[in-house]
């Protein structure tokens, strides 16, 4: 492949996940906002949303990683717009890492579109301005292969839990 | 076509894996920055990035007056799960296996 000179790299400022999933708007709405099940796919915490604007958002370590000495609070953040079931933004930050919560909020949407044929589809549009360590962890690129991490796999389990009733193997998460 | 189809028909091109590699380096890019890296027509560029669409693999945002696409990792990775898991562990494992019978025997 001949290529010319490529222009600098500068660091990712967005990242966008898309995925279509057989399932309605609000089941995937609920799967998102619902502790009942965001215990049941990606990292299995609970989250907690005050679905308004100006609303608390966080999320709460699961006992697995309360033994291993992580604090209470893992993501905290606030809900900026809540339009159930198409479309949540809020802000977003790793509050359990001492070093990605100094880099402060990044801003996350979560798109709900319903498509033919009972297939939706959820786009993930994550804003990480100034925010390198949060777009390298959401990225996964500090999981090595097939261990899983960051939206990519998120969204994958999301998928799976959804459609088949039931999440992918937990071996990979926590 | 499946859904499985077309990311393995957007795959199967080297212009475009090397299109998503730039996107992966970097992504949020207008089909001009994409263009500036080929030697190929615009036209040309825009037909690979209108597969890659389709698969799914890039997602396309307008931001002011300019499109921009971003790569979306999420249909490989799901063919990753659906067909490459299934045919790597078995073996990989083995191989660990091997490694660690034979590093015993060493010992």
């Amino acid at each position: 492949m001949t290529t010319k000179t490529a222009p600098p790299d500068t660091s990712l400022t967005t990242q966008i996940y898309r995925v279509f999933i057989r399932a309605t708007p609000q089941a995937i709405w609920d799967a998102i906002t619902k502790p009942e099940w965001t215990e049941r796919f990606g990292y299995r915490v609970r989250d907690e949303y005050d679905l308004r604007p100006g609303g608390k958002y966080r999320a709460y370590a699961n006992e697995g990683m309360l033994s291993m000495g992580m604090p209470e609070v893992t993501v905290d953040g606030e809900v900026i717009e809540s339009d159930p079931p198409s479309k949540l933004v809020v802000t977003w930050r790793m509050a359990m890492n001492p070093k990605l919560a100094a880099e402060g909020f990044t801003r996350l949407t979560y798109e709900i579109e319903e498509g033919r044929g009972g297939v939706s589809r959820l786009s993930v549009i994550h804003d990480l301005t100034g925010t390198p360590g949060h777009a390298a962890m959401v990225a996964g690129d500090k999981q090595g292969p097939g261990e899983g991490g960051g939206w990519t796999w998120i969204l994958s389990d999301l998928k799976t839990l959804l459609e088949s009733g039931q999440a992918m193997s937990n071996s990979q998460g926590w | 076509m499946t859904d499985d189809d077309r990311v393995f028909k957007a795959l199967a091109d080297p212009t475009r894996r090397f299109l998503l590699d730039r996107l992966f380096v970097r992504d949020g890019r207008t089909l001009t920055e994409l263009e500036s890296e080929l030697e190929m027509t615009r036209f040309g560029v825009m037909k690979h990035l209108r597969i890659l669409e389709d698969a799914g693999i890039v997602v396309t945002r307008k931001s002011g007056r300019e499109k921009l696409h971003f790569l979306n990792p999420v249909p490989i990775r799901l063919i990753h799960d659906r067909w490459i898991d299934k045919f790597t562990e078995r073996r990989v494992s083995a191989l660990t296996d091997l490694k660690r019978q034979l590093e015993k025997e060493s010992a």
